[in-house]
């Protein structure tokens, strides 16, 4: 198992933000999570959230997510996870969320136009 | 078998012998020759216990066996007459509270009658301990409380009152608490007890399903069998205070020891009298 640094790092892409998250997302530093996740939604773009490298993550980080999608919903703007790995997805799976994201490999399939 | 990483790595399951080959290093159970009396009455004889990270041991014995005190000894609310019980290396005979405190943090525990304070919704029974021992932001406190009802199939259900609940609505509310910090370790006394066989059957997919999912180690004290068959990667039978193997699903069904077949095949035991023994017990004076 590959361990990464616990980063949060974002980035204004062309049309979209993308936050990439790594490491163990756990309660010692979700919040920072969830405030850099709001945040990313403040300029009303859609919102990528790229957990490629998150080793581990537990139901606070996931509830930054879900904090996540529900304020984009609210603006109007597409929000999605992005490189889910299956740590991450059996815990979507756990509480059935990955019925209520969009997830998608990379942030060109997730924000591609109709 | 998946394992967290600051747990230390996941181990096969045991084989057959009366404790698995779990180097003490590695447990995060470790118990040693642990001793437990009530009065003048032994109940546990010298236990050795040890469990992996990521690993669901299955505690198995039946009424009077010692699964319950030994239980109650895991968790902290019992401490050693002698011998060692140590949690994620700290051992609990001799830790502070401050120890004690960050140990407690770290697991979860759901008790057979549920435990659920009657005063308190069910949502606010199961973002008490985040509210306890975190300083999490209110929503995320709320959105995680839910999540984890929503986990237990008790999604919509936290404004009732635990009045309100069924039983076995009761003890998933008990586990929705007893995960709501996503515990490294979780201790579930007896969830398939009272339950009809459907109820009893999604808790044990449950089980399987924290374990792999948030990597919890897992240990379930339990005498219905045939949840123990589905859920365990490893059986302790105690019986009388002692233990009497710990091995794998399979070698625990194949073992030859009378007393374990007899727990298996729900056969009577034969109540063995000692004339002197039980004449004295019956006339001692108290005290």
């Amino acid at each position: 198992m590959t361990n990464h640094a616990n980063t949060v790092e974002t980035e204004q892409c062309a049309g979209h933000v993308l936050v990439r998250l790594g490491g163990e997302v756990d309660l010692s530093w979700s919040q920072d999570v969830r405030r850099a996740v709001l945040a990313a939604l403040q300029g009303g773009l859609p919102v990528g959230v790229d957990l490629a490298a998150v080793d581990y993550i537990d139901s606070s980080g996931i509830a930054a997510l879900v904090e996540g999608l529900q304020g984009a919903r609210s603006r109007g703007v597409a929000f999605a996870l992005i490189a889910v790995s299956a740590q991450v997805r059996a815990v979507l799976e756990l509480a059935r969320l990955d019925r209520v994201f969009t997830l998608a490999a990379t942030t060109d399939e997730a924000f591609a136009g109709p | 078998m998946p394992s967290h990483p600051r747990d230390g790595p996941a181990l096969q399951p045991p084989g057959l012998g009366p404790e698995p080959p779990v180097a003490s290093a590695q447990a995060l159970i470790d118990v040693h020759q642990l001793q437990a009396w009530y009065g003048r009455r032994r109940v546990l004889h010298g236990i050795d216990f040890r469990v992996a990270a990521g690993e669901i041991r299955v505690i198995m014995g039946g009424s009077g066996s010692g699964k319950s005190t030994l239980l109650r000894h895991l968790i902290g609310l019992q401490r050693p007459a002698s011998g060692t019980v140590k949690l994620f290396g700290t051992d609990l005979g001799t830790a502070s509270e401050r120890e004690l405190l960050a140990v407690r943090k770290r697991i979860g525990v759901s008790f057979q009658g549920g435990a659920l304070l009657t005063s308190l919704s069910v949502g606010e029974n199961v973002a008490l301990p985040l509210r306890e021992h975190t300083r999490l932001d209110e929503s995320t406190i709320r959105i995680m409380s839910r999540l984890k009802l929503e986990v237990v199939n008790l999604g919509g259900f936290q404004d009732l009152m635990p009045g309100q609940l069924s039983g076995g609505m009761v003890k998933r509310a008990a586990l929705a608490r007893a995960i709501v910090m996503d515990p490294r370790l979780l201790f579930f006394d007896e969830p398939s007890a009272g339950l009809d066989p459907v109820v009893a059957a999604e808790l044990d997919e449950l089980i399987l399903r924290l374990r792999d999912a948030l990597r919890m180690t897992i240990v379930v004290v339990t005498h219905e069998l045939e949840s123990a068959f589905k859920i365990a990667d490893t059986i302790t039978v105690l019986d009388q205070g002692e233990i009497l193997m710990t091995g794998a699903v399979e070698a625990v069904r194949a073992a030859p020891n009378t007393r374990i077949q007899d727990l298996l095949n729900r056969r009577p035991r034969e109540v063995q009298v000692d004339a002197e023994t039980y004449l004295r017990r019956l006339t001692e004076e108290e005290g």
